[in-house]
């Protein structure tokens, strides 16, 4: 086995020309990479951006020779340090493969064995490319979890994936990625799924690596994470990189037209009642809503105050999800809760939406109780509260059609008879932009926008006054991202609708609110109007999470060349 | 599984934290299995009650017999058949409980004495099939599961057939083609291994195709995990990933699995020994039945009720074994 030469003065680490990927017996392939070229220079950072589906991840698979065994892949060259990776052997792609090319995937939670030590993972690339005796790697493997900054490495070592937290369990990845430090190093979108301060460590720690003199390439869908590390940015969509080129010419001069729709889609950049995304067709807001009640003054809808909840650990133990905390939903606006994982955030909503009792304090609805009630006497009022999860594939019955999905929430005094309840089930998909085409659909068949959207329909469909949105758009790509957040937009100022609005992510708590509550550890750490939260923040922590968050640096708003 | 040495650095460390079974679950584990020997109990009690016929009649020799009066009276009062009904159940419990199965009506020799004579060839039958339904099971997983159409195919149709296979029918097929036919086995009886083959190839079948199925299954979901892409991506061969990675996590069903099949093995186990005259537990519980041996049909019921009890909690103990993620440590932050 040998480590890459030290590629000649001036030569790229990885070079790639015409790189062509398909899927499919030859003759019948469907291309989905079509002739893409780049380079990567060893101690830079090369940031492949783009949504699902633009063949990112496909690219960066092919690169380490793992695209599947149906694919086809050609290119007009594919070098790692002068040496090409074109027909390699099995054999020859497996000593490539953890040894000069590290490869780190998203979601640590599945990506390391949970049946697994940690410490055996890491030590796994050791132990296949033949790296010292039992013994040796044993103490290199708590050698590079120190080094990925894991504190207790030797308990570490010897706990289960599940044990760790989600960064450290990324941190433990990269160890096992870095442990035969290899030349080039691959992460495919290493900080999604992470909260915004531990996204931040992981980012420096991928930076380390950069500094090391490695290669990397960073494949992402967020521009703001990319704009951290990235030396050179290819931006790519349906198989092909429509833009590259140094990271301040694409993040402030970028020619091409979808390189600056994924600029605008980024809710951070954007407060509350800026459009992200281009009007969709087929999207009709009808003036007013005869069915909508009016606004009874301004008096909240929801008041919660000294909301305490705990839960019992396996051990025994207690633990305080949601310690004293109080709000205030008024009508048609927008509450916005922010936090961390465990800070109590999804708690809250549930108290609100009465699924779970608080153990201290009490929830009132249009001033009447409400978590107090008997939940036979509460299902009639049910209705002014609706819900809209961050996943509704699981929320949906998937052998359900679109129109009996919604159909099934309108209730049965409002809308009778077959022909007046489709009408409704038609108004309610028109308000989300779905046309009727897509009534006979089952939640498999629609994209993830289209599926939030059905979501949202149907959370719609009682009337309420009040929405809770439980990270509603975290698992969409930005552009979709964007059209679900203006959409919830356009809905609120129609239909007068307030919103309780959750999520981890600042840039779109950001967007949407305009009240913020910040909560960490059960408590809620600091509270106020957006602008207040967003421009002055007074609490320490606010404060750190804004720090963490990737911003896009675009100063300048007019789009002129960078002087190089 | 031998214990893999923790990893440590100079051994200056910490003692590791200690992973183990909280005693409070055993516990609980332990009662409820108490408890469900105590249901079977009652149960057998109860079907003992509602069962038709003349006990006394049972014991003097069957329906066939013509007892004088007073010998029927004698009999009663002997075996306390006409003291009132609770008093007869405590006193089965009682006796279940010191270990005391009664005395068979048929052979007059106490039930426990009868049972173990027995039920050594029926337990090794039963050990015997289950780990040969393993050994059939998991190569044919790992050869076939995941590795293209026709392969998998093979593999899946394999164990479709024999899943599905009544076992009465694929011993008397095993028999007449490799005993009379082909002559390579013995065809009746003795407890000789080479006479073990057939019998236990019967129950093996069946059982290391619905075996397959669970582990395929969870096989090839295993193989598309991310995990399994991470370590293919550290250089692992497709080999090392199924065997390092993938073969574990689809271990776990079929070890579900295996505790409910040896209960199932010991029912298939009574009609294998029947049909190649073998001796064991079968023979006995044909008899008992035909005969009205009650006492001797409620000692192999308790018996099979309480191999199914032990072999659970053995199976939860090995589950722990396979997955780790259940050794919950109390004292780890």
């Amino acid at each position: 086995m040998s480590t890459p030469q030290p590629a000649a003065a001036g030569a790229p680490l990885l070079e790639v020309e015409d790189l062509k990927v398909g899927f499919g017996p030859r003759g019948h392939v469907n291309e989905v990479v079509h002739g893409i070229s780049f380079a990567v220079e060893s101690g830079k950072c090369l940031a492949i951006v783009g949504e699902s589906g633009s063949g990112k991840t496909v690219t960066a698979r092919t690169l380490v020779g793992l695209t599947g065994e149906r694919s086809q892949v050609e290119a007009g060259k594919l070098d790692l340090g002068g040496r090409s990776l074109l027909g390699l052997s099995g054999r020859r792609w497996r000593e490539v493969r953890g040894a000069e090319i590290g490869f780190v995937l998203q979601d640590a939670l599945v990506s390391l064995d949970p049946l697994r030590k940690v410490g055996q993972e890491i030590a796994e690339p050791l132990r296949i490319h033949g790296w010292g005796e039992r013994s040796g790697r044993r103490q290199r493997v708590i050698d590079l979890l120190t080094e990925v900054g894991v504190p207790e490495p030797e308990l570490r070592a010897r706990q289960l994936p599940h044990e760790l937290s989600g960064g450290l369990r990324q941190r433990a990845l990269i160890a096992a990625a870095i442990a035969l430090d290899p030349s080039l190093l691959i992460a495919d979108e290493p900080t999604t799924a992470l909260d915004v301060t531990v996204q931040a460590q992981i980012l420096e720690l991928l930076q380390r690596t950069k500094e090391r003199g490695r290669g990397l390439i960073l494949i992402s869908h967020d521009l703001a994470v990319v704009s951290r590390l990235a030396d050179h940015v290819a931006v790519m969509r349906l198989g092909e990189i429509v833009e590259q080129g140094p990271v301040e010419q694409i993040l402030r001069s970028p020619r091409h037209r979808y390189t600056r729709a994924l600029l605008d889609a980024v809710p951070a950049a954007h407060s509350k009642g800026t459009r992200l995304a281009p009007r969709v067709a087929g999207a009709y807001i009808p003036a007013g809503d005869p069915q909508v009640p009016t606004v009874a003054g301004r008096a909240p809808i929801i008041t919660a105050e000294n909301l305490v909840k705990s839960f019992r650990g396996p051990d025994g133990t207690s633990r305080t999800a949601v310690d004293h905390v109080s709000l205030e939903i008024r009508p048609g606006e927008t509450l916005g809760i922010v936090g961390e994982s465990g800070s109590g955030k999804t708690t809250t909503a549930r108290i609100i939406l009465a699924l779970i009792d608080p153990d201290g304090g009490n929830v009132t609805l249009r001033g009447k109780a409400w978590t107090t009630l008997k939940e036979k006497d509460r299902r009639q009022r049910r209705r002014r509260v609706s819900v809209v999860y961050q996943d509704p594939l699981s929320s949906f019955d998937p052998r359900w059609t679109v129109r009996r999905i919604v159909d099934d929430a309108i209730a049965e005094e409002d809308y009778r008879g077959k022909e007046a309840r489709l009408g409704r089930v038609r108004e309610l998909l028109g308000h989300v932009g779905i046309g009727p085409d897509l009534l006979d659909r089952r939640p498999l068949q629609l994209s993830g926008g289209q599926r939030q959207r059905v979501a949202i329909a149907r959370a719609l469909a009682p009337q309420p006054e009040l929405i809770v949105c439980d990270e509603p758009v975290s698992a969409l790509d930005v552009s979709i991202q964007a059209q679900v957040l203006d959409l919830l937009a356009d809905l609120q100022s129609e239909l007068k609708v307030a919103y309780l609005f959750i999520s981890h992510d600042l840039g779109v708590i950001y967007h949407v609110s305009d009240c913020v509550l910040v909560m960490k550890d059960g408590r809620v750490v600091e509270s106020g109007s957006a602008e207040q939260i967003f421009n002055s923040p007074q609490a320490e922590y606010t404060q750190k999470l804004l720090a963490a968050l990737p911003r896009l640096d675009r100063t300048e708003p007019e789009r002129k060349a960078v002087p190089a | 599984m031998s214990a893999t040495p923790s990893i440590t650095a100079g051994g200056a460390l910490e003692a590791p934290p200690r992973r183990r079974i909280p005693g409070q679950v055993v516990l609980r584990r332990l009662v409820g299995a108490l408890l469900v020997l105590w249901a079977a109990a009652t149960l057998c009690f109860a079907m003992q009650e509602l069962s038709p016929g003349n006990k006394a009649l049972a014991i003097l020799g069957g329906s066939g017999a013509r007892p004088p009066q007073e010998q029927i009276e004698a009999t009663e009062e002997k075996y306390g058949l006409n003291d009132p009904i609770l008093q007869r159940y405590t006193r089965f419990i009682g006796n279940l409980a010191t270990g005391d199965l009664g005395t068979s009506y048929q052979y007059k020799q106490p039930v426990t004495s009868l049972i173990s004579e027995q039920v050594g060839p029926t337990l090794v039958l039963v050990l015997v099939s289950t780990l040969l339904a393993w050994v059939i099971a998991v190569p044919i997983t790992l050869l076939t599961a995941g590795r293209g159409r026709l392969r998998s195919s093979f593999g899946s149709g394999f164990e479709a057939f024999f899943a599905g296979m009544p076992p009465y029918w694929l011993g008397l097929v095993l028999l007449v083609v490799f005993a009379f036919e082909l002559g390579w086995f013995p065809a009746i009886g003795g407890t000789s291994p080479d006479a073990l083959l057939l019998p236990a190839l019967t129950l093996a079948l069946p059982l290391a195709g619905f075996l397959g199925q669970v582990t395929r299954d969870e096989f090839e979901r295993g193989l598309k995990q991310p995990f399994a892409v991470s370590a293919r991506t550290r250089g692992a061969s497709e080999a090392e990933v199924r065997r390092r990675h993938v073969l574990r996590h689809a271990l776990l069903p079929g070890v579900t699995l295996t505790g409910w099949a040896i209960g199932a093995t010991i029912s298939g186990a009574v009609l294998v020994e029947v049909i190649y005259a073998r001796p064991g537990l079968g023979q006995v519980l044909v008899n008992a039945v035909s005969n009205q041996d009650l006492p001797v049909v409620v000692g192999i019921t308790m018996l099979v009720a309480l191999i199914y009890v032990v072999v659970n909690l053995l199976v939860d103990l090995l589950y722990v074994v396979v997955d780790p993620r259940l050794r919950t440590a109390t004292g780890v932050a």
